[in-house]
């Protein structure tokens, strides 16, 4: 089927999410849309699903014209959509889950043996080895991710739409989803596959349409170079290499032997981790999303629950104590997500300066706040990280990304630091700021102090470290040197031991994955 | 994975089921639920059977005179007072090891053994309690158990509109008005037409007020659904109020007449001894009492219909993204169980030949919030919640007429407060949502307005 | 809250601004809850029905009649209210507005202790529970003890304090243990608390000799909230209490170490968990801090306005209060005028309830008032507000 968009325009009270968008996809086509978080993919293609209806423009499916007022219509057209974040009912089997929409019935009772034989039918037919009767929350987000693609494949979509589909995923998953989508396109399935990374794009679209600030700003075909799409995307050169002196290391301040974290459900989520930081030294955490980093940093910070084995910092053991004691004995934390975990949106930008200090001198007393001194603060801050912001009492939600993200940076950094930790410390902020954020990273490491990095972005990683722990389904597989090859830090961050992947790599057995793995991945 | 359309196949295999492994040892909270059922066990050893009047007996009528007890089924049964309960206490504490055997060792329960155990528990410890506190005196079961199901009608209907809404995602705490207004609506239509049936099948239709002003502003408007519920609750007792006060008070025989259902008897199955009456000889509303918890039963897990309201309740993105419509489920879910209240609120009036007075509903609303709540969201679980409920009820009532009776000389004994009875239900629900009658497990999306 | 980036697309007139802010929703709100009052009034009025039944030979009757029957009502609640312009003294005409500020009294204290708990994300429906252990732990310590005068109304206003603290602390613990849903909780204490106050007034410590009704003694004088304006008038010293309460709420809402960090776990309790607030901690010590200031609008009412306890103390101030609460938008100045505006509709429908309508209009008043506020695209709609707000649409969008 061919798809085309014609001036697709939506607007959100005054800001313009995307700006008379064209795009035509044609039958049996990889067709990728590249752009920067933010840059408005996912808007438009909420468009297409029919979840937001366009300001302005028209959506033609093999040359008529058609509108959707809901993802019913979209789906009865032929349009199937794999979300960035899953749309599955996490209590649900998969074969609910499947038939959720256009269930199967038998009389007035839903027919599930139905349903489970078309799952396995599905299943089958690309080798994706789901049991039907699973429950969805129990299965690993690479599973869960086919049980959408059989969601849509279920509904005989044509138009398979892939929102950011590799963030979850590890290098092999990723090559795997990437073979599924090719054959599925030599079946004729048109698909269009949104991202931000540059070498799955090259990898396996057959054209790359370009988008920035919700306009298309370019074409290319999957041969041009990665620096011509780099700056398509960004919209100006991008600096890929950054450099740091070598810093000479102190002592070990920070070690962690035997650390385990076991989460409600009573599964290890971190299992038996031991490392070592030292002074004026950057430990990177590298791994794919959900293998255990975010427990581990929140097991540092008091976080956790169910938490066993040790963390000492200096003299002092942080497993056991509260969040407010690691905080007082001196670790500024940056946590991933900003939003969630970090910011009061609706609070002032002076308030969040002092989120974590108000009730100690000198911004507070046990009894009340002392406004003019969190005042002054904040202007301090404000002008120090170059916070953008209309004023100290703006509430820090009115500011964009990187801005707050040095809000909460600014914040973490502006105690007597005795180790930092930073978990995706540039996620979702623009270029000239990640600049700013990490030679502020930098700087702490000068000054001597202990730092962990937690990225899913080699590049970040790479970049940064002196050392990088690679996590994988809770454990630490081995560490390694800053200067780690690519491929061999991905072969890690799918479960290789540092020697195994190092040996992979040597015989030269994962070509394909080599082919990729060379080429920067940016943002 | 085993694949023939990928071309390598990765290191790590299996990973379909297990992501992480799994940790030894037991869940946060494992205890409390055992504990919770010791303390109760040995509430009943130490109160009910060491503290119990001694060398009495307790004396319980089953049955009454039919052809069942002319073939020999006696109609009372006497047992001794302390001795029995302190058996049953012990059993009770036997219930109590097996659950902290089980947990403690971490096994996996099998499918409706902990709900049975509870159940039974539960049972148990009421059986203990009642052969404590009828010691040296005498209480008709048959009637106990006739009276708990009809106390249980308005709060199983009440609960079950709680159900229906919650697992679309909408916060029911207006049952108290649907309740209301159905025995309102009940009252004035009945008495305007002169037919209880009459009046009984109006009731439904005027709590459904109830439910669309609850959908209207919480699915509509997305008003904080707490908040509605409780002025809701305002208001359907200041207008149910005023109008009682402004008509059906001044004009009681034209607007508010005292109506009943008839009882419909079920010849020899309600001569069964001790659950006959209770099951065969009721009005109408108890029967379908059991034919809705069925269908709501049915309907919510079996059909297709309750998969997509399940689905809205607990991921109504998900729902939204497949092509269900996410206001329309809630909107038609809030309605169909504020008619369901409605019709629990008839009970109340033409269920019992009540006229209509202000507040009639007298919280039960908020006992079958608590009643939905222990019985986790599930129909059938709900319905037993109801039951124990309403048995606390029964109870009280009962307890009030066997203190009135005389005891024999010489013999002195403690009876519980009524007050302290009343008080059972949201006690029980305090310990269930501490997490000690097990975990509940909420609707992931209950109470969260859906804004695309 | 006006977004200024929406007024940089095409410039709002004056209509539109007034159009967009609170303020007329408020006054809508009013306007519709009355409107529909009208209504029910028409419909339990005797002679509206009457004439209603000749409607079409005689429409003036059916007229006149409505007319009289809103215009009555309404001018008794305004009487009742307000300013009673048809008494016989200036001292009685005032004492209508004296009476409803110290009906407000008890209720506002209450509704500020509400507002604790919503600012910090917790949905106390427990007033009732808290009021009824406050007002009888004030009312024991006044009747049951005997102490010198002014130390005699301290611990009794103390021990409502303490004992509101108490109920309200059981549900924060439990939040903060066991994440129990704070809701349910405080609504199953509720009822807790009404039947274990039913039972105390079965007890000899509580039950008053020789009465038939449920009733405690009468607090001592000593216990007693003095009166503020002599004794033709019931305003007492719980008053002043109410307006250092107030004060508090502002202070602890932004001035106070405790306030900030209620706020933050309110508004984002993940962010303030990351940044070292203990979530449990501080749902416990909201609960306890609002229970104590429901709890102290327990005492008040028993020590200043009904002097002793009987089974309906509570009456509905536990659910008044928060409507007053929402109402006032949680805030100290907005908690004062909705509870005297609602102790007003109180107090002005028992003079209508003379008018032959029933008090419980009120409830009604009351609630549709919550209701319209809490909805403003509602009260925009019906009002035609919106019309005036609306920008003009562009072609493009109507195609779309």
């Amino acid at each position: 089927m061919k798809l085309e968009l014609q001036g697709i325009t939506k607007r959100f009270g005054s800001f313009t999410a995307n700006d008379s968008i064209d795009l035509v996809v044609e039958p049996g086509e990889i067709h990728s849309l590249l752009g920067e978080n933010g840059a408005g993919k996912s808007t438009l293609m909420n468009v297409l699903y029919g979840l937001y209806q366009p300001d302005g423009g028209r959506i033609l499916l093999d040359g008529k014209p058609v509108s959707f007022s809901g993802p019913g219509d979209a789906m009865a057209a032929g349009i199937g959509m794999v979300h960035q974040h899953f749309m599955l009912v996490p209590v649900f089997t998969v074969a609910e889950n499947v038939a959720l929409g256009h269930e199967p019935t038998k009389g007035p009772m839903l027919d599930m043996a139905t349903a489970r034989a078309k799952v396995r039918e599905i299943s089958e037919r690309f080798g994706f080895d789901i049991n039907p009767d699973s429950v969805v929350e129990d299965l690993p987000v690479g599973a869960q991710q086919r049980v959408e693609i059989i969601k849509a494949l279920s509904r005989r979509a044509e138009v398979l739409v892939l929102d950011e589909p590799t963030a979850v995923l590890t290098p092999q998953e990723t090559d795997e989803l990437m073979q599924i989508m090719k054959q599925l396109r030599d079946e004729g399935t048109s698909i269009v596959f949104i991202t931000h990374k540059l070498r799955e794009v090259r990898a396996v679209a057959d054209r790359i349409t370009v988008i920035r600030r919700g306009r298309i700003v370019g074409t290319a075909d999957p041969s041009a170079e990665q620096s011509e799409l780099a700056n398509l995307m960004v919209g100006r050169s991008v600096a890929l290499q950054f450099d740091k002196e070598e810093a000479p290391t102190g002592e070990t301040a920070v070690s962690v032997r035997d650390l385990t974290v076991v989460d409600d459900a009573g599964l290890r989520t971190v299992d038996n981790v031991s490392f070592d930081v030292r002074e004026g030294e950057i430990l990177g955490i590298a791994g794919v999303q959900g293998n255990g980093q975010t427990e581990l940093t929140e097991a540092i910070m008091g976080l956790q629950k169910n938490v066993w084995g040790s963390i000492r910092l200096g003299s002092t053991e942080l497993v056991g104590r509260s969040t407010k004691q690691v905080l007082d004995a001196g670790v500024g934390f940056v946590p991933e997500d900003r939003t969630h975990d970090a910011l009061i949106s609706s609070f002032s930008v002076a308030e969040n300066l002092v989120l974590d200090q108000h009730n100690r001198r000198p911004f507070g007393s046990a009894l009340s706040l002392r406004l003019p001194r969190i005042r002054k603060h904040a202007q301090e801050q404000v002008e120090e990280f170059d916070i953008r912001t209309s004023g100290t009492d703006s509430p820090v939600g009115s500011l964009s990304g990187g801005n707050q993200q040095k809000v909460v940076m600014s914040r973490a950094l502006s105690r007597d630091l005795s180790l930092f930790i930073a978990a995706q410390p540039t996620r979702g902020v623009d270029v000239g700021s990640i600049e700013f954020l990490h030679r502020r990273i930098i700087a702490a490491r000068s000054e001597g102090t202990p730092v962990i990095i937690v990225s899913t972005e080699l590049d970040e990683i790479s970049q940064l470290s002196d050392r990088i722990a690679v996590m994988y389904r809770g454990r630490i597989l081995g560490i390694v040197p800053g200067d780690e090859s690519r491929e061999v830090l991905g072969l890690m961050m799918a479960g290789y031991t540092a020697e195994a992947a190092r040996a992979e790599v040597a015989s030269g057995s994962t070509l394909a994955n080599e082919e990729l793995a060379a080429e920067g991945d940016i943002a | 994975m085993n694949s023939t359309a990928v071309s390598r196949a990765p290191i790590t295999t299996g990973d379909s089921e297990v992501r992480l492994t799994e940790a030894k040892g037991r869940l946060p909270g494992w205890w409390k639920m055992p504990a919770a059922l010791t303390f109760f066990a040995l509430v009943s050893l130490l109160v009910f059977g060491i503290g119990g009047v001694r060398g009495q007996d307790s004396h319980f009528t089953i049955a009454h005179d039919s052809m069942f007890t002319s073939m020999g089924i006696p109609t009372e049964i006497t047992v001794p007072s302390v001795p029995t309960a302190i058996v049953l206490s012990m059993v009770l504490l036997a219930l109590a090891g097996f659950a902290w055997f089980m947990q403690a060792t971490n096994r996996t329960w099998p499918r409706f053994a902990k709900p049975a155990l509870q159940v039974g528990f539960g049972v148990l410890f009421a059986v203990a309690f009642l052969v404590w506190t009828v010691a040296a005196q005498s209480l008709n079961i048959e009637f106990l158990l006739k009276a708990t199901l009809g106390l249980a009608v308005p709060l199983v209907f009440g609960a079950l509109s709680g159900v229906l809404s919650e697992r679309a995602g909408v916060i029911n705490i207006a049952i108290e008005g649907q309740l209301l207004f159905g025995a309102f609506g009940a009252a004035v239509v009945g008495s305007m037409t002169g037919s209880p049936w009459i009046g009984m099948l109006a009731a439904p239709l005027v709590a459904l007020v109830m439910g669309a002003l609850l959908a209207l502003f919480a699915v509509g408007y997305h008003v904080q659904q707490i908040i509605v519920g409780v002025v809701l609750n305002v208001l359907a007792v200041g207008l149910t109020s005023f109008f009682y006060g402004a008509v059906l008070k001044p004009q009681a025989e034209r607007y508010n007449v005292p109506l009943r259902l008839p009882e419909l008897r079920i010849p020899v199955l309600a001569d069964i001894p001790l659950i006959g009456p209770m099951l065969f000889s009721q009005n109408i509303l108890v029967y379908l009492m059991w034919v809705i918890v069925a269908v709501c039963t049915v309907a919510l897990f079996r059909t297709r219909w309750g998969l997509r309201v399940r689905s809205v309740g607990e991921h109504p993105q998900a729902a939204d993204t497949v092509g269900i419509n996410v206001a329309r489920t809630r909107w038609s879910n809030v309605l169909l169980g504020s008619a369901i209240a409605g019709l629990g609120g008839a009970t109340l009036t033409v269920g019992t030949n009540v006229a209509f007075t202000q507040e009639i509903s007298a919280g039960k609303g908020y006992i079958a919030l608590a009643a939905m709540i222990l019985g986790r969201y599930h129909p059938v679980g709900a319905a037993m919640a109801a039951l124990f409920f309403a048995f606390a009820t029964a109870l009280q009532q009962n307890l009030g007429i066997l203190s009135s009776s005389p005891l024999p000389a010489g013999v002195e004994k403690f009876t519980v407060p009524s007050e302290f009875l009343n008080m059972l239900p949201y006690i029980v629900t305090l310990l269930a949502v501490a997490g000690f009658v097990g975990r509940v497990r909420v609707p992931a999306a209950d109470g969260k307005p859906y804004i695309k | 809250m006006s977004a200024p980036t929406a007024e940089n697309e095409n410039t709002p007139t004056l209509a539109a601004r007034i159009g967009r802010s609170e303020i007329p929703v408020v006054i809508m709100a009013f306007v519709f809850a009355f409107l529909i009052s009208a209504v029910l009034i028409l419909i339990s009025n005797e002679d509206v029905r009457q004439s209603a039944t000749y409607l079409f030979a005689r429409p003036s009757d059916f007229f006149r009649a409505s007319w009289d029957a809103i215009v009555s009502a309404y001018d008794a609640l305004f009487r009742g209210a307000v300013y009673d312009y048809r008494a016989r003294t200036s001292t009685q005409a005032w004492n209508r507005l004296i009476e409803t500020l110290t009906v407000a009294t008890p209720l506002i204290i209450a509704a500020l202790g509400m507002a604790v708990g919503f600012r910090a994300g917790l949905f106390n429906i427990g007033g009732t529970g808290q009021l009824i252990v406050g007002s009888a732990a004030a009312a024991w310590v006044g009747f049951g003890l005997s102490l010198p005068p002014v130390i005699h109304l301290i611990a009794a206003l103390a021990a409502g304090i303490a004992a509101g603290g108490l109920w309200g602390g059981i549900a924060g613990f439990l939040k903060a243990r066991f994440d129990a849903n704070e809701v349910i909780t405080t609504i199953m204490l509720n009822w807790i608390a009404v039947n274990l106050l039913a039972w105390l007034l079965t007890t000899a410590a509580f039950r008053a000799p020789n009465v038939l009704t449920p009733q405690s003694p009468q607090v001592k004088a000593t216990a007693m909230l003095p009166r503020l304006l002599g004794d033709q008038f019931r305003l007492h010293l719980g008053f002043v209490i109410m307006l250092l309460a107030a004060l508090f709420l502002w202070w602890l809402m932004s001035r106070s170490t405790l306030g900030f960090r209620f706020r933050a776990v309110g508004e984002n309790p993940r962010a303030a968990q990351v940044a070292g607030i203990s979530v449990g901690t501080s749902s416990f010590l909201v609960m306890l801090i609002a229970g104590g200031l429901v709890g102290l609008g327990g005492a008040v009412n028993v020590l200043g306005t009904e002097h002793s306890l009987n089974d309906g103390i509570a009456g509905s101030i536990g659910f008044d209060a928060i409507t007053v609460a929402l109402l006032g938008r949680s805030g100290p100045v907005g908690i004062i005028l909705a509870g005297i505006l609602f102790a007003g509709l109180s107090t002005g429908g028992r003079y209508m309830e003379g008018q032959g309508v029933p008090i419980d209009l009120v409830a009604v008043i009351q609630a549709l008032v919550v209701l319209f506020i809490a909805a403003p695209p509602l009260v925009r709609r019906m009002s035609g507000l919106n019309l005036l707000t609306r920008p003009r649409r562009t072609a493009a969008a109507k195609e779309a």
